[in-house]
């Protein structure tokens, strides 16, 4: 498929979708033929409307009270991002190289990783306080295990006959680490890092939904404390561009790093 | 022409002997406790001299492949003794070159840096290793390819860039596990006028494994039979004094050649039969 052809697709899907929801929540039902009284098949009281949707967005951006707020998140996202996967990427390293510590700190890493996140939130809180960090801390939870899996695996998983090829070409071990498995390791990083992008975002919003005073998620709790449907919605909204953004940026990233696979590999699902 | 070919007897010491291997047993603990380990192979006593080609032949699963490992330092053996050049190996064996049977290059490395990484990592600044790197592509005849990944190159360029990769280290010693396994008829032949081509330049010693008896006798000046496994033992070596320079497909139509294939195979077949008898398919 060519591209345009491509993107045209994608956007027939948004239009399809926006104008089905416009059409569900502007146009009613005439009376008698699902009730008594003429009704919306999308009651704009719990759906809102594309437009108001729309029209609460771009105030947001023109007044530019929004800027703040998605300054704060995005702080809290690159934050929670770059510890979490600084630690993976170290910690994975050392225990794919240390049987021991690995064979001892197993069940408890399975642990840790197996508790849901969001309990953790009101601890962090308490912790840290109400400030970015309480955010950053529940973001890096979740992407250094995420992170931290990946380069286990991929420096466990180096081909064993490159490895001998290397050691026969004369690399110590310290090259062996450098020129075998840090670039094996990179592509098993690179195939988590949009994973862990994400979580790091929702680790970030979750955290500011559950109790801040800044930032995209303490935005849609509050519109959704007072039953402004159109500013969850508009909060979602940016939220959803917001990710596709930083998405294209790692996409980006990785294919100038990973230009030696091969195409079919290269392609995400 | 005389006698070509001669039985020698097992174990022949020569002079100048560059790889020894004597009693190797090479046993691997086995998968389940309780039973006893496997042994790959037992009582082989090989040598090869400065400068001599040796291929060893042998059916599917025999150790062939084993012996190759304990030669380059991989495998420390259960019983006997690794030498080289007179002294027992210990760890890898730093004056050898391996070439792989499956892919070995590093994949996120094009052809040029594959082939410069030997030099790099032994200190040699990188222009210096990228310029004979160069010049290494160049003699494989892969000078268009520098730039390419190995995913992007064919199979039989893959296996001239690990020659390349290997020979650029000028390494004393030449291992060499069915290199040209899985390459087509044509692609062979013309890698190995390539490999006689660039050891006659600079005579290394060449321990060669392969399952292609044909390949052994066009390309050797000693062809070893090993019997089938599990603890198999050598069971056969033949001098193979055909003319050099040789050109592989050319040697082959030579009355001597049937001759000697004929005498090798004759040994070979029943060793063929054994591992069918166990199921363990074709050659």
């Amino acid at each position: 498929m060519t591209r345009p052809k491509l993107l045209a697709l994608r956007v027939a899907v948004a239009v399809v979708l926006i104008a089905m929801w416009h059409v569900g929540s502007t146009v009613r039902i005439p009376a008698g033929v699902v009730s008594a009284k003429a009704v919306f098949p999308l009651d704009p009281f719990f759906f809102s409307t594309p437009l108001a949707v729309f029209e609460r967005t771009w105030r947001d951006f023109a007044s530019g009270v929004i800027w703040y707020h998605l300054g704060v998140t995005l702080l809290e996202t690159v934050l929670a991002f770059v510890i979490g996967a600084v630690g993976g990427v170290l910690i994975g390293f050392w225990f794919a190289r240390q049987h021991t510590v690995a064979a001892v700190f197993d069940p408890y890493v399975k642990a840790a990783n197996a508790l849901p996140r969001v309990v953790l939130a009101p601890i962090f809180a308490l912790w840290l306080g109400l400030g970015i960090w309480s955010k950053v801390a529940l973001g890096v939870t979740l992407v250094f295990f995420i992170v931290f899996f990946n380069v286990y695996q991929g420096v466990k998983e180096v081909s064993p006959t490159v490895l001998a090829n290397a050691r026969m070409l004369g690399m110590s071990e310290r090259q062996l680490l450098r020129h075998v498995y840090w670039p094996s390791a990179l592509t098993w990083v690179f195939s988590s890092l949009h994973t862990a992008v994400g979580f790091a975002l929702v680790g970030a919003v979750v955290g500011e939904y559950l109790g801040s005073a800044a930032g995209l998620g303490y935005r849609i709790q509050q519109a959704e404390g007072v039953f402004d449907v159109a500013g969850v919605f508009s909060g979602m909204l940016v939220l959803a561009v917001f990710v596709i953004l930083i998405d294209a940026g790692v996409s980006a990233i990785e294919n100038r790093l990973l230009a030696w696979r091969p195409a079919a590999v290269a392609e995400r699902p | 022409m005389g006698v070509v070919a001669a039985q020698v007897p097992l174990g022949t010491a020569l002079t100048g002997s560059a790889v020894t291997l004597a009693g190797l047993r090479i046993a691997f603990p086995a998968p389940r406790r309780r039973e006893p380990p496997f042994t790959a192979v037992d009582g082989v006593d090989l040598e090869v001299a400065t400068g001599e080609f040796v291929a060893i032949v042998g059916p599917t699963g025999c150790g062939k492949s084993t012996l190759l490992n304990a030669a380059a330092g991989l495998l420390v053996p259960s019983a006997g003794r690794v030498a080289i050049f007179g002294e027992p190996l210990a760890g890898l064996n730093r004056r050898a070159g391996y070439l792989f049977q499956a892919d070995a290059l590093l994949p996120w490395r094009t052809a040029l840096d594959n082939v410069a990484v030997g030099l790099e990592v032994a200190g040699v600044p990188t222009g210096e290793a990228r310029a004979r790197a160069r010049g290494w592509l160049d003699r494989v005849g892969l000078a268009a390819f520098l730039q390419r990944y190995p995913h992007m190159l064919s199979g039989g360029q893959r296996k001239r860039v690990g020659l390349a990769q290997v020979l650029i280290r000028d390494p004393e010693i030449l291992l060499m596990d069915e290199p040209f396994g899985p390459l087509d008829a044509l692609t062979r032949q013309f890698m190995g006028n390539l490999l006689l081509e660039l050891w006659g330049a600079a005579r290394k010693a060449v321990l060669f494994v392969t399952h292609d008896l044909e390949e052994a006798i066009a390309l050797a000046d000693r062809v070893v039979i090993m019997g089938a496994g599990p603890a198999a033992r050598i069971i056969g070596e033949w001098r193979v004094e055909l003319p050099r320079p040789r050109d592989i497909a050319e040697v082959r139509l030579e009355p001597d050649f049937h001759r000697l294939y004929r005498d090798i195979w004759s040994t070979l077949r029943d060793e063929v039969a054994k591992t069918y008898a166990r199921g363990e398919g074709p050659l």
